[in-house]
């Protein structure tokens, strides 16, 4: 996001001062008008409608619930329910491990792709290949989840497959494993994405370097390509845990829902049960997980050479 | 040798995470024309049935009537808010711009989960849950960040001094503004409607939480996976897919085509004063 911050405006003043001529600046009187009507709508909705209701969520964790109404209050009655049970805690190790395991999944499948992308295509080829890795984030995620049902059940394409071939069927459907592919397309494309750019913009001159020294490729790979592109590499991991530890339709429609993640149990908590303030204590847990996740892992990525 | 050979396997395993990527969509294709209500191998024969049934369907035209009507909106308003915030960081200095754009761009690191459940809980003690407002407000906040990053990056390719040199001539700043910004930027705006339009038109988790009675086409999709297996779940797939690809397709033609422009222009200049150089 560097791009945000590198093109730093000038301001009016200086205007004046860099023409020979004296320049002339627009009406000073109108000025901060004209900066507020493009400042402050932006501003505006944001606080309205996303810092909002997120701290409502807060308060929501406070208030109760009488007869499927929710009333203002100030109990801790929420927090204790939620926090104290031990499948709450069950469930919250299963997702932050499910998020982990896709994270390096994610992370080490798709470097050798991201690999090929950055130092092995034409240009051509690698602008259609980015292109293509685009389209799949614009597909409904809802649908590839059906059809890896399809590929994935008893019946499915994969066993029908394997019958074919003379090999026994096996359950794929309803497992760990189902879950994990559809984490896997939900973030490769990006995680791939955002690994080729960062390894694209290495300097060429590093790797000829570290060749015309004597490197052989693994190690080129390993201790010069890697450590150059840390920065990309864990800001593509973090979006695939951030991802992953959200996602409720892969858990449920591919792992079977048996083994529910905390987002199967605030979609619970919040449509069947009603119990809004329940499922604002468990969004609250995973915000605060995603929050020390994203600071470990954004201070990995910027930490100076030991 | 070794590079030819590495270079081999690194192609090969390329295309297998873009078969892995694309399989899904593919199948669903495929499917959406396949006769068999449980699909499997081999094909049965092929058919239209799940694309009629799903044109016939009341409540999938309604859901798509819904999300017409919420994309539109929210792409055209996220644009607008993009817009300002981009020029907003382009143009000034101030304390606390830091945390400016940070509330610019959060919202999509927010699982969408938790985000429909805050909307909800918010919008409806506002009273505006259960509608194709609420969807709207919710869509036009997690589409603004894109609009704004597109923007910003076009506004970082603009020579400063053009709109300088506006103001030094004597145009307002609104009219530098509509003179000079926003004809450099007409191109990007067209291309975030249309990218902000796709993301809208795809979410579903925040539609199905604060959405209520109204439905978009992906929580109808959404109400399909819940129910018993259909392929009418493919042909919607299909569509939608044909929409999305459409819109994207678009915007990237229409974002990559003023570099291209460009690029053409500089070589004919080029051809034109040989002997300037």
């Amino acid at each position: 996001m560097h791009h945000l911050s590198s093109a730093a405006p000038t301001p009016l003043t200086e205007v004046s001062t860099s023409f020979e001529l004296k320049a002339i600046a627009p009406q000073s009187s109108g000025r901060a008008g004209f900066a507020l009507t493009h400042a402050l709508p932006p501003l505006a909705w944001q606080l309205a409608f996303f810092v909002g209701p997120l701290l409502f969520l807060l308060v929501l964790t406070f208030w109760s619930v009488h007869n499927f109404r929710l009333e203002p209050a100030f109990e801790m009655g929420n927090w204790k329910r939620m926090l104290t049970q031990q499948h709450v805690w069950d469930t919250y190790l299963r997702t932050v491990m499910g998020a982990a395991v896709s994270t390096v999944l994610a992370t080490v499948l798709a470097f050798p792709a991201a690999f090929a992308i950055a130092f092995r295509l034409s240009e051509n080829a690698r602008r259609a290949c980015l292109f293509l890795l685009v389209v799949p984030f614009f597909t409904s995620y809802l649908v590839r989840v059906y059809s890896w049902q399809v590929f994935l059940s008893d019946e499915g394409l994969i066993n029908s497959l394997l019958t074919m071939t003379g090999f026994e069927t096996r359950r794929l459907l309803n497992t760990d494993l189902a879950t994990q592919i559809g984490y896997l397309t939900l973030s490769l494309p990006l995680v791939v994405l955002i690994q080729a750019m960062s390894l694209l913009l290495i300097d060429s001159k590093l790797i000829e370097a570290a060749r015309n020294l004597g490197c052989g490729p693994m190690r080129v790979v390993f201790a010069v390509i890697v450590p150059a592109a840390r920065v990309g590499i864990t800001v593509a991991a973090l979006f695939c845990f951030i991802f992953s530890f959200g996602d409720f339709v892969s858990p449920l429609y591919l792992g079977g829902g048996s083994s529910p993640t905390l987002s199967i149990l605030i979609v619970d908590t919040t449509k069947a049960g009603q119990q809004w303030p329940r499922a604002a204590v468990l969004a609250l847990l995973m915000i605060s997980t995603l929050m020390a996740v994203a600071w470990v892992m954004t201070a990995f990525a910027y930490r100076k050479k030991t | 040798m070794t590079r030819k050979i590495s270079g081999v396997i690194l192609h090969a395993y390329l295309a297998l995470v873009l078969l892995f990527l694309f399989a899904p969509i593919g199948a669903s294709l495929v499917f959406s024309f396949n006769s068999d209500r449980f699909p499997t191998l081999p094909l049965g024969s092929f058919t239209l049935d799940w694309y009629a049934a799903v044109f016939s369907d009341e409540r999938v035209l309604e859901a798509l009537v819904n999300t017409l009507i919420v994309s539109t909106a929210s792409a055209t308003l996220a644009t607008a808010l993009g817009f300002g915030a981009a020029y907003t960081d382009y143009r000034y200095q101030f304390s606390g711009k830091r945390l400016y754009l940070a509330l610019g761009l959060l919202p999509p690191t927010v699982p969408a989960i938790i985000l429909g459940l805050a909307m909800l809980a918010y919008l409806s003690r506002l009273g505006l849950s259960g509608s194709r407002l609420s969807i709207v407000i919710a869509h036009t906040v997690i589409c603004t960040p894109f609009a704004m990053a597109l923007v910003r990056l076009r506004l970082s390719q603009i020579d400063a001094s053009l709109e300088q040199a506006a103001w030094n001539l004597g145009a307002s700043q609104w009219a530098a503004l509509r003179y000079v910004i926003l004809p450099f930027t007409a191109s990007t705006l067209c291309g975030a409607w249309l990218l902000t339009m796709a993301v809208s038109f795809d979410e579903f988790a925040i539609a199905w939480f604060v959405g209520g009675l109204s439905e978009t086409l992906p929580v109808r999709v959404l109400g399909f996976l819940q129910g018993q297996v259909s392929p009418r779940i493919n042909a919607i797939g299909t569509l939608v897919f044909g929409v999305t690809t459409a819109l994207v397709v678009v915007a990237q033609l229409i974002l990559t085509r003023r570099l291209s422009l460009r690029r053409a222009e500089e070589r004919s200049t080029n051809l034109n004063t040989p002997f300037s150089s």
